[in-house]
């Protein structure tokens, strides 16, 4: 595959990283430390106190943070100032409520700057931000917010009305619901708990002096999802910030003039980490965009915004090279200077899309949830290889390992060998922990390495390419779907005996989630039936979980100690021989 | 004319979202917003509802379709119906 050099514009500003190699073999946390403000007074190290307070009271103060796009067209500005006043206010208001440092501040709404301000106002007032992504069902909501232990979600009335309210009364931790008023205020005005948040806002005072944060304080949780079991929460603390800022440096080049645009929302670590935080550290100007993907608004946002640099999804590309070139040609495209992608392996189709379209291939990135922030890039510095995830960032020890049915982790370290992608631990963004559940947390380290779950192998150069996942975790949209939860939502329903879930490959969203369903005895495999199941699961999964496709079937194959052979049902929806799954199978892992 | 289109996006909708009730939408509201669908949602509606009527929805002319009304006026006025 051939390399993708680079040709730096006329005007365009040097990267920060000019040379990977020397950064990789200069480069310390406690330098990436040092590029932080901390608290005045040494009081510690606080996510918000980086990302709000140090330009709001320095010479950025005027500076634009957000540049909300609504729906209907309008536009806000919020300049670092301004959003220094909204999050303090939103930390007075927790601290009238007297929420405590380390209670859990739920987020449920859609791309507004509210948003914003609730996970940042949460992290001034010392307590810990979880994102809910809008488009999960009350089921993914009630399972989160009761692992997590929430006191406060932050929403919207009609997300309320939609998808709290059918599942308040299993929420016993919530004491407070903090709502954002978007007109259905009235329908919700008499539930248990709610308050409006403008009033709260309004009646809080305007500054708020940021207490003493323990840089190992928690700050972040963040679900994800693994094969079996109940999503994980994997905690986050204010230390993270040192990689937030160092990889929105040195993986998507931010200087403090651009105007970046992280399509991911921030109900996912993505849309936090990369939309929220490591921009705003920054001090650059972040575009929030409230609607949904649209091929032609996309376009017009990343010209008439003079997005400089951009940080999108493979399934989105994939959207807009479906939509066609054609749309991409009226709009002036030329104050793009980095184009980045994140979520999933993007296909070296879209990397070569990127630079005909654009004049810019995608750089391609690594991360997840457990890292906190990206770990492995196509940086500014390096020829693009298409397909690949590029090389680890400074500070990122990578390797692939093989690990043995006694648990024994050996480093692959010849080139182009499959095995599973681990890291060495000890960055700053690593979680600390899944909340309540120390055993699942210390089954991801061995021999001395974090094991990511993902297969990879690293070529002759040192770039790493991305082979699949070593579970049966399902990649939809680049968001992680636990099969164990759609399976348990569809159990509920009295005609299911049992189910089984796999992600099918799909051409746009990488993988789509398929249910395989048996039916109690009594139960015709109907069509009405089938039709009846998928909208039974979507209203309780919403559409970023549920089932895209139902199959009802006689039985469903299990292995003789009774687990389900979902690699087996893959295996046959792909038409591979059923009896040579190894492809399928966790490779050395 | 539309008398005999709606029936064919209700069937496009239930083939994707079945837990919808057609009786509750509204005609002037953004489907994917009202009716709390997805982006893959929304394109699969669309492939069904093109393969039910027989007419061509190409992606530039997502914007004009956001609406039911919108959408019922689209299929109406395709050349060939």
């Amino acid at each position: 595959m051939d390399a993708i050099p680079k040709r730096r514009r006329p005007g365009q500003p040097e990267p920060n990283m000019p040379d990977l190699a020397a950064a990789r073999r200069s480069f310390t946390w406690d330098e990436a430390r040092r590029w932080l403000d901390g608290l005045p007074g040494g009081g510690g190290l606080n996510i918000a106190h980086e990302a709000v307070d140090r330009h709001a009271h320095g010479p950025r103060a005027g500076h634009v943070a957000i540049r909300w796009l609504a729906r209907g067209g309008a536009i806000e500005d919020v300049t670092y100032a301004e959003l220094a006043e909204r999050t303090s206010r939103f930390a007075g208001a927790l601290a009238a409520l007297g929420v405590g440092r380390g209670d859990v501040v739920f987020g449920l709404a859609h791309r507004t700057p509210a948003l914003h301000v609730a996970a940042l106002g949460t992290l001034k007032h010392r307590a810990v931000f979880a994102p809910l992504f809008s488009a999960f069902g009350p089921e993914p909501i009630a399972a989160r917010m009761t692992i997590g232990r929430g006191r406060v979600l932050v929403t919207t009335a009609s997300l309320y009305e939609k998808k709290v309210a059918p599942v308040r009364e299993r929420l016993t931790t919530l004491e407070h619901v903090l709502v954002i008023d978007d007109g259905r205020w009235p329908a919700v005005a008499g539930a248990p708990g709610v308050h409006r948040l403008d009033d709260l806002l309004a009646a809080a005072p305007p500054t708020y002096g940021i207490g003493p944060t323990d840089p190992e304080d928690l700050a972040l949780l963040h679900f994800t999802s693994g094969t079996t079991g109940k999503p994980k929460g994997a905690m986050h603390v204010h230390a993270a910030v040192i990689a937030h800022h160092a990889t929105g440096r040195l993986a998507l080049d931010l200087h403090a003039d651009d105007v970046f645009w992280c399509t991911a929302d921030p109900g996912w670590v993505t849309g936090t980490s990369y939309g929220i935080i490591s921009p705003l550290t920054c001090g650059v100007t972040v575009v929030v965009d409230e609607a949904e993907f649209a091929a032609d608004r996309w376009y017009r946002i990343l010209a008439e915004q003079r997005v400089t640099v951009w940080y999108t999804a493979p399934t989105a590309i994939r959207m807009l090279m479906k939509a066609g070139a054609g749309m991409a040609a009226g709009a002036d495209l030329s104050a793009l200077r980095f184009t980045a992608s994140v979520g999933e392996p993007l296909n070296p189709e879209g990397v070569r899309w990127g630079q005909e379209v654009f004049g810019l291939p995608f750089h391609d990135n690594w991360w997840q949830s457990e890292t906190g922030g990206i770990m492995i890039g196509n940086v500014a510095a390096l020829d693009v290889r298409p397909g690949s995830m590029g090389q680890p960032l400074p500070g990122v020890e990578a390797g692939i390992v093989r690990v043995a049915d006694d648990g024994t982790v050996t480093e692959i370290t010849e080139p182009g060998v499959d095995g599973e992608l681990a890291l060495r631990p000890g960055w700053p963004s690593m979680f600390r922990g899944y909340l309540g559940e120390e055993a699942r947390y210390r089954a991801c380290f061995a021999g001395g390495w974090y094991r990511t779950g993902d297969l990879a192998r690293r070529d002759a150069d040192g770039y790493y390419w991305f082979v699949g996942r070593a579970d049966d975790v399902i990649k939809s949209s680049g968001h992680l779907i636990g099969p164990f939860e759609v399976e348990s939502a569809l159990l509920e329903h009295p005609a299911v005996a049992e189910a089984a879930v796999i992600g099918l490959p799909h051409p746009v969203a990488g993988e789509v989630v398929k249910a395989y369903v048996a039916l109690r005895p009594g139960h015709e495999p109907t069509e009405a039936l089938r039709s009846e199941l998928l909208g039974f699961a979507r209203k309780r999964l919403g559409p970023a979980v549920a089932p895209r496709e139902i199959e009802l079937v006689r039985e469903l194959p299990r292995t003789r100690s009774g687990k389900l052979m979902r690699r087996l049902l893959k295996a046959r929806a792909l038409g591979l021989p059923e009896g040579d799954t190894s492809t399928l199978e966790g490779g050395g892992a | 004319m539309s008398h005999d289109v709606l029936p064919e996006i209700y069937a496009a909708l239930r083939q994707v979202a079945p837990e919808i009730d057609p009786a509750a939408i509204d005609p002037g509201a953004v489907l994917v917003e009202s009716l709390d669908l997805d982006s893959m949602d929304f394109v699969n509606f669309l492939e069904a509802l093109s393969d039910r009527v027989g007419v061509d929805i190409p992606e530039a002319d997502y914007p004009k379709v956001q609406t039911l009304d919108q959408i019922v006026r689209y299929v109406t006025a395709a050349p060939g119906r």
